[in-house]
């Protein structure tokens, strides 16, 4: 479990969980549950392209994914902000159809694209993965108070001078890093099951913003190992355990929350 | 004439079964999400109406895995989940958002186990990419009538409720003084739009049937104000869609590389963005010119009354 | 519009509103308005639902801008992202899910606006911490906000606006949703820092009543149109009748103050579209 190609698989795992931990902190805050998943998911068609005209696919990934959060936002501004990310997710999965049907590579590399790979991480692709990891957590540091701020009362913050418009689209440009670091280990689809269950789980339990964050990227390490380990030893896919594993927090921590809430209401 | 219609239509298209079938489901399909997606996009939906295609696809892959048509494990699986984020996700805004995630997140990690037994028992590659992106050329004759069975169901369904469902849209606070059940009103529009999804999904595939019902209805809502008129309008555009992305699919045969058909899916999916794109533009345009009118009209006619003792003190 | 006043230097006063007219949309949404306040003073700002408050707080706090006058704070013409003015906004919505407590949402209001990471801690929380004594919210420093009550969140707000040391404070509408002694507590709470630290405060209300006890004086708005000076000089039938456009009369009953939509006139005047609470003649909640 822990040699050769595996040992790769644990460093980028673990590097994905903190970064989904701490982004996804955001991404339940501002209630951006949908341009999380449409970021990451649109970029797919990025990766695909990328196969098909053999270049690395964490560049097309990363080229989708920062075109599609631009386009979410310019396209949010000039209309509903979920028919703006619901048309461009699919676009890009459009295209991504359009590529993958030129494409020779088929079903396997598609799978592991979209579901995950747990034997799939050369060493080399550990660098680019650590360095967007800093770049995330550095621009969040840097937009932590107005991201904050914006969220919470977009009035005050529109008075106090901060431009929400560009606080967004920087917080995009966020999800759009997270989501290229996402590819070899738990797919596009899974990035996502990843920044919502911990975060939500965490948010329910915790009272501060900071101690959320913490518990946010435990719970994401927690079950990303669990994951990783439980999907070795069955060798079914990774991603079905990631994805189950955020629901089971959730529902676990809101059962327990309720229960120590009657218990101090009867009490 | 003659020379521009087979320009337009590629030899053959007229007599192959196939395109018969698809003008046909992509027709009913397209009228039913253009009807259904309207409150999709007027109640903010968008999010829930993309997760349950998705989910819906664990479903389709099970029901491949036991041998159903994907339809019906699509449909099934997506009621279930309509249901979940119903009952998660209380009234407000944001933990309705959550509930969508948590119920999208464990719903794709369900796929992702089932099209992986999928691809390793059955001899068939591709299964992923069938389920996941569809194709319309691939509908089978026999689900034809079920298809249009469960089309027309929707559509009476949601003729029905169609008063009340506005209202509720509008505002739930004056539905609910109004005696209207908004909470189970909520969950039947939830069902309702499940079934379209999944009926989207069978022609342009599970992760892009949010296209159909979101796309064409947004654009509706841009150009016409009655929601009466933006069902019809949604359904004529979705139809459109659908109909030249068949057309463009087929002629795609002869166009580089050779004898590869660039897949519907994509074509559907690109027009219904043009077309919304078009809508903005026209309207933006129009709207600029109105409200400039407007202003300078309403400047006049206050101007012109300015000796009216409008401050009295 | 304006009622006769002992004129206040203009250079002194803290804010000064001086004829402006705002258009959105192609209708005039306040006309002609102008006023002053001076510095500790308590205004209210009094109108019905949709009457202009909302906008006119706006065109102060730099947001919208006005096709005519001038709005002079601070003896400064306006500026986006005024240091001058605390504003507490309208509707806050806390969803009690959130991970946010009292003294984050009061924190943010020191530096909320400011990329990178606060660098002195210590002297940050001993700010947020005074400020929470001094609107006697400490006891609930560490509760999820989004948990408190309404009235305990008006204080959280008011820190919130209070602790970049503003010298003009806006509030909309603080006192809608708040039952009458949280009402009662926010607002003596608001006399107490307008009296001690010389802070204006602008508070907008659809009530009058709540503010009698403590208010200098008030601009009252009606479709777009404003009179201004203390309680006796613009809650007059006179004043309100020309502001409404048809004849209002003031009762003052047990201390309270209603005003009363007069019978006669053409039936369904304007009232319906300058005072949303009432529909047609009747008493008005003043």
């Amino acid at each position: 479990m822990f040699s050769g190609f595996m040992v790769n698989t644990w460093i980028a795992a673990t590097l994905v969980a903190v970064i989904a931990g701490v982004v996804g902190f955001f991404v339940v805050l501002r209630g951006a549950a949908f341009v999380a998943h449409a970021i990451p998911h649109g970029a797919f068609g990025g990766a695909a392209g990328a196969v098909l005209i053999g270049v690395n696919p964490l560049a097309g990934l990363g080229v989708f994914a920062v075109g599609g959060a631009l386009g979410i936002g310019w396209l949010g501004r000039r209309g509903r902000h979920d028919v703006a990310t619901a048309l461009a997710l699919v676009l890009m999965l459009g295209l991504g159809a359009l590529f993958l049907s030129f494409s020779v590579e088929y079903a396997a590399a598609i799978y592991s694209l979209l579901f995950g790979e747990v034997l799939g991480v050369p060493s080399d692709e550990l660098l680019p993965i650590a360095g967007l990891g800093v770049a995330c957590i550095a621009a969040l540091a840097v937009l932590y108070r107005p991201l904050m701020l914006t969220s919470i009362a977009p009035e005050v913050a529109e008075a106090r001078g901060v431009r929400a418009q560009r606080i967004e689209t920087g917080f995009l440009l966020v999800v759009a890093l997270a989501a290229t670091m996402t590819v070899p280990v738990v797919g596009v689809l899974l990035m996502f099951s990843l920044m919502i269950g911990p975060a939500a789980t965490a948010g329910s339990l915790t009272r501060s913003p900071r101690n959320a964050i913490a518990l946010s990227v435990l719970i994401a390490l927690a079950t990303v190992w669990l994951a990783l380990a439980v999907s070795y030893l069955t060798n079914l896919p990774v991603g079905f355990f990631v994805g189950t594993l955020g629901a089971v927090w959730y529902g676990g921590a809101r059962i327990w929350t309720a229960r120590r809430r009657g218990r101090t209401a009867s009490g | 004439m003659n020379q521009v219609l087979r320009a337009l239509f590629a030899p053959g298209f007229f007599a192959s079964d196939p395109v018969h079938a698809a003008l046909v489901v992509g027709a009913v399909v397209a009228l039913v999400t253009g009807a259904v997606g309207v409150f999709t996009v007027i109640r903010g939906q968008a999010f829930a109406g993309h997760a349950l295609g998705e989910v819906g696809s664990a479903g389709g892959s099970a029901a491949f895995l036991g041998g159903a048509n994907p339809l019906w494990g699509f449909m099934g699986v997506a009621i279930v989940a309509a249901g979940l984020i119903e009952l998660l996700g209380l009234h407000r805004p944001r933990a309705r958002d959550v509930a969508t995630g948590l119920v999208l997140g464990a719903g794709l990690g369900l796929a992702a186990l089932f099209l992986y037994l999928d691809a390793t028992s059955s001899s068939t590659t591709g299964v992923a990419v069938t389920i996941l992106f569809g194709s319309l050329f691939a509908v089978s004759q026999q689900m034809l009538p079920s298809i249009v069975a469960l089309s027309a169901v929707s559509l009476v369904v949601l003729a029905v409720c169609y008063r009340m469902l506005l209202l509720s849209s509008l505002s739930s606070d004056l539905a609910a003084a109004r005696g209207v059940p908004v909470r189970a009103l909520g969950i039947a529009y939830l069902v309702i739009m499940a079934v379209a999804v999944s009926l989207a999904a069978e022609t342009i595939g599970a992760i892009l049937a949010t296209a159909l019902v979101v796309g064409p209805p947004a654009t509706a809502l841009r150009l016409t104000k009655r929601p009466g008129g933006a069902l019809v309008v949604a359904g004529l555009i979705g139809v459109a869609a659908v109909w030249l992305g068949i057309v463009l699919a087929y002629d795609s045969y002869y166009w580089p590389p050779a004898g590869h058909g660039w897949p519907v899916s994509f074509f559907v999916v690109a027009l219904v963005f043009l077309f919304y794109l078009a809508a903005g533009a026209v309207t933006g345009m129009t709207q600029a010119r109105r409200s400039r009118r407007s202003e300078r009209a309403a400047r006049r006619t206050a101007s012109g009354c300015a000796e009216h003792p409008g401050d009295a003190a | 519009m304006n009622v006769p006043v002992p004129d206040p230097s203009a250079d002194d006063a803290i804010l000064n509103v001086d004829g402006i007219s705002v258009w959105l949309a192609g209708r005039e949404v306040l006309h002609d308005v102008r006023f002053r306040i001076m510095p500790g003073e308590f205004t209210g700002l009094i109108g019905s639902n949709g009457a202009g408050k909302t906008t006119l707080f706006r065109v102060i706090l730099g947001l919208q801008t006005s096709s005519t006058g001038s709005v002079l704070v601070g003896g400064r013409p306006l500026t986006h992202r005024n240091p001058i003015i605390g504003y507490v906004p309208q509707k806050v919505f806390f969803d009690p899910d959130m991970p946010l407590r009292a003294r984050d949402v009061v924190g943010l209001g020191l530096d909320g606006h400011r990329l990178g990471i606060p660098l002195d801690w210590g002297r940050r929380r001993q700010a947020v911490d005074a400020m929470l004594d001094a609107v006697d919210a400490r006891r609930f420093a560490d509760a999820r906000v989004g948990n408190l009550s309404g009235g305990e969140q008006q204080r959280v707000l008011i820190a919130h606006a209070l602790i970049s040391r503003p010298r003009l404070l806006l509030l909309d509408e603080p006192l809608a949703n708040l039952d009458i002694g949280a009402e009662g507590e926010v607002v003596a709470l608001l006399a107490r820092i307008a009296r001690e630290q010389r802070i204006a405060v602008f508070i907008s209300a659809h009530d009058v009543n709540p503010l009698l006890p403590v208010m200098d004086r008030l601009v009252y708005v009606a479709a777009g149109k404003t009179a201004s000076g203390t309680t006796a000089e613009v809650i007059r039938a006179e004043v309100l009748s020309a502001l409404y456009g048809q004849h209002v009369d003031v009762l003052r009953v047990h201390g309270r103050i209603l005003v009363v939509a007069g019978a006669e006139g053409p039936p369904g005047v304007t009232f319906e579209e300058t005072d949303g609470v009432a529909a047609g003649p009747g008493v008005v909640s003043l």
